[in-house]
């Protein structure tokens, strides 16, 4: 088993936390984990990645080679778009089509969906409304993760009590909200595989 | 035991705290913060009291380190690669006066520049210093270097460096535990004179340096850490150090590698393993996340030393970090085809964030130099360097911390007016003050602004050094108390922003003006921490 996630989207969306739910249940698995993360500069409002590794054997690199990335998730289109030469042949791409415009030139929308529809594997999900309409805006990252575990191998119930157990302290209102979230994005992704 | 999923950072810091520690210090610099803020947050730290505050800067850290090491006591010292240019006095002088309770300097490079002015390569410093460096390669080595260090450090009375770099700062994995160590008693040195650097001691004291540089060596050659792995063909040796070396073994997952490999992981460079894969192979391979250090000593200033490919041949690119794929082209193997970035995908580059003060005070100083050409404005290292971007595009300098305050009197010196210095409250007590009594010394007709958000916001939020005193601070130095001007950076104190900037551009002799507003960022975090 190996799943090498690149988690891509501007400072601030918070990819982290979706890193810390895959990580949690891969370790529960068993599996060896390595997750690189960005700090410092580019976490004010800049381009931001995570390279999460997970494997059945040791991990070396800490960093996922270049054409051998499994899945690109993304929380923002044009983000999505930045990583692809990590993208192995077979890979995915998960990403929300609602764009975080915060430079004055920013593509046309149209032209960035139209560049994802291109590619072989895609999922494109407007995980922002899909969220505000459950009435939980903030849990845009859980529609995401949801999305795109349709294409991981990972046991589906395991995501979910990671959600659980990450959440557990916000309250089980919160938890039954991302897990909600959650299941829409999977819904999502099933229909339109 | 369970493994804890940490950092690079926090896993070395979990290893000083359970190899005994008392004391942590430091200043925030990314790659490092995150070793410090751990100590910080860790109840064994809490419960044993180890020191773990921030420090003005990290020469006064690496000093104050220096000071419990000569009372017995273990100690860290954390910085990023520059903060070593400032704690370089103490850092060399220390490996003269060696250590007394162990002594770990740890340093966080950051190679292709994520987030710094340049990407030296600390390694340069412990072999200038005459100093041992551990440069692990993966978080568990992060981890048991903590341990391994001090115990070398007390082994030989000199400070260890530990040499991290970004990728390792900022990666997590699983690290396993080893068992917790009591603290050293207090204990003072056994020589009265270790301390002293005299020249008539000092001289002493670097005989004694050098001729523990044997010793050092044959430390390295049976360090746990530096491996040597036989391979058949010996047409090509590879030497990799530090997280090279995972970067060549992830070309190696589903093959055996047939070159002998040498894993660096402890300096200075095991000289007999360096021979043996020297003699056997024809050519070698060096791959270095940073600067070609040891690539260049085997190579030889002509070149004519040893056949050596790396960095310095064009093997590896010169400049930048290390990566699987770069590494795998540095082998030969063949390339796969990469899907490319579509051109419509535009840069992203950081940005001050929605409501920053430094936006408030920026717009103000632009329309107060409006009436200027541009090219007046000396910033230094901190969000507000960010002021350099469109549509601010307000300061025309950042080299290093503190250089603000100076460039601007030198350019004042010069001839230049207006000559305005942008400094944020945690760099000015860092390197700003000092600066500063320069200019009041010599009346210099210089602005000096400082950015109070009461933090050291681009690393996340740690207390400033300044406490909210910069006037008081300003006042010691001799600042004039009416040229001392505090404001309230807010979109409706616009006009009032202009006016004070206006006074004081007028004035001929040392303004400060203090644009005060907590860091939007850290504000929002205490709001969520008192909600919850």
């Amino acid at each position: 088993m190996k799943l090498d996630i690149i988690l891509a989207g501007v400072g601030g969306q918070g990819i982290l936390s979706i890193a810390a739910i895959i990580g949690t249940a891969a370790l529960k698995n068993g599996y060896y984990l390595k997750q690189a993360e960005v700090h410092g500069m580019s976490q004010r409002g800049g381009d931001v990645q995570s390279h999460l590794r997970i494997s059945d054997k040791p991990i070396h690199s800490d960093l996922i080679p270049m054409g051998e990335c499994d899945m690109i998730l993304s929380v923002e289109p044009m983000e999505s778009l930045r990583y692809l030469p990590y993208l192995s042949n077979k890979g995915w791409v998960v990403t929300n089509s609602k764009p975080f415009i915060n430079i004055p030139n920013y593509p046309e929308l149209n032209s960035v969906l139209a560049e994802i529809k291109k590619l072989k594997n895609n999922i494109c999900i407007n995980a922002d409304d899909i969220a505000k309409e459950m009435g939980a805006a903030r849990s845009m990252n859980m529609v995401m993760l949801g999305a795109a575990a349709a294409f991981m191998d990972i046991k589906v119930e395991d995501l979910q009590d990671a959600i659980k157990e990450i959440f557990e302290r916000k309250g089980e209102k919160i938890v039954e909200m991302n897990l909600n979230a959650f299941n829409k994005g999977l819904e999502f992704s099933k229909a339109n595989k | 035991m369970k493994k804890l999923l940490l950092l690079g950072d926090e896993a070395f810091a979990q290893g000083a705290l359970d190899a005994g520690i008392s004391g942590a210090y430091g200043y925030p610099g990314t790659p490092s913060t995150e070793i410090i803020e751990y100590i910080q947050k860790n109840p064994l730290a809490k419960e044993r009291n180890v020191h773990r505050e921030w420090s003005a800067n990290e020469k006064t850290a690496m000093e104050t380190a220096l000071g419990m090491s000569y009372a017995g006591k273990r100690a860290i010292v954390t910085m990023k690669h520059v903060g070593l240019n400032v704690a370089a006095d103490p850092y060399v002088n220390s490996a003269f006066t060696g250590a007394n309770g162990g002594l770990l300097v740890t340093v966080a490079d950051d190679p292709s520049m994520h987030s710094s002015q340049n990407e030296q390569d600390s390694r340069f410093f412990a072999k200038f210093a005459l100093l041992p460096a551990l440069e692990p390669s993966n978080q568990q080595e992060a981890y048991d270097m903590a341990h391994y260090g001090l115990e070398l450090s007390e082994k030989y009375a000199l400070p260890v460096m530990i040499r991290f770099v970004t990728r390792l700062s900022h990666s997590r994995s699983g690290v396993a535990r080893q068992e917790v160590k009591a603290e050293n008693t207090l204990k003072l040195p056994e020589d009265k004179n270790q301390f002293v650097l005299l020249p008539a001691i000092a001289r002493r004291k670097f005989k004694a340096l050098l001729a523990k540089q044997a010793d050092l060596e044959k430390e390295s050659e049976n360090s746990p850490f530096n491996k040597y792995i036989d391979g058949k063909d010996k047409s090509l040796g590879i030497i990799a150090c530090g997280l090279a070396h995972n970067y060549l073994m992830e070309n190696f997952t589903d093959k055996e590698c047939s070159h002998p490999i040498l894993k660096i992981s402890q300096y200075p460079i095991p000289r007999k393993m360096v021979e043996k894969i020297s003699m056997e192979c024809d050519t070698l391979l060096v791959l270095e996340d940073g600067a070609p250090l040891v690539e260049e000593m085997l190579k030889g200033y002509l070149g004519n030393a040893l056949k050596v490919k790396g960095r310095l041949d064009g093997t590896v690119p010169r400049d930048g970090e290390l990566n699987p794929n770069s590494v795998a082209k540095a082998l030969g193997f063949k390339e796969t085809e990469l899907l490319t970035i579509p051109e419509i995908v535009a840069p992203r580059p950081p940005a001050l964030c929605v409501a920053c003060p430094h936006i408030d005070s920026y717009n103000a100083l632009n329309e107060a130099l409006s009436t200027y050409e541009k090219g007046h404005v000396f910033a230094d290292i901190g969000c507000y360097t960010l002021g350099f971007l469109p549509p601010y595009q307000a300061i025309n300098s950042c080299v290093d911390m503190g250089a603000s305050i100076t460039m601007a009197k030198g350019a004042a010196d010069a001839g230049l007016y207006p000559a305005v210095g942008v400094i944020g409250d945690s760099t000015f007590t860092h390197s700003g003050i000092t600066g500063l009594l320069d200019c009041v010394n010599e009346k210099s007709n210089v602005v000096i602004i400082i950015l109070d958000n009461h933090v050291a916001a681009m690393t996340g939020g740690q207390e400033s050094s300044a406490f909210g005193r910069i006037e008081q601070i300003c006042l010691g130095l001799g600042v004039e108390r009416e040229h001392i001007r505090t404001v309230v950076p807010l979109k409706k104190n616009h006009e009032e922003l202009v006016k004070v900037y206006r006074e004081e551009l007028a004035y001929n002799g040392v303004s400060v003006i203090v644009p005060r507003r907590e860091c939007v960022q850290t504000m929002a975090k205490r709001n969520r921490s008192g909600r919850e």
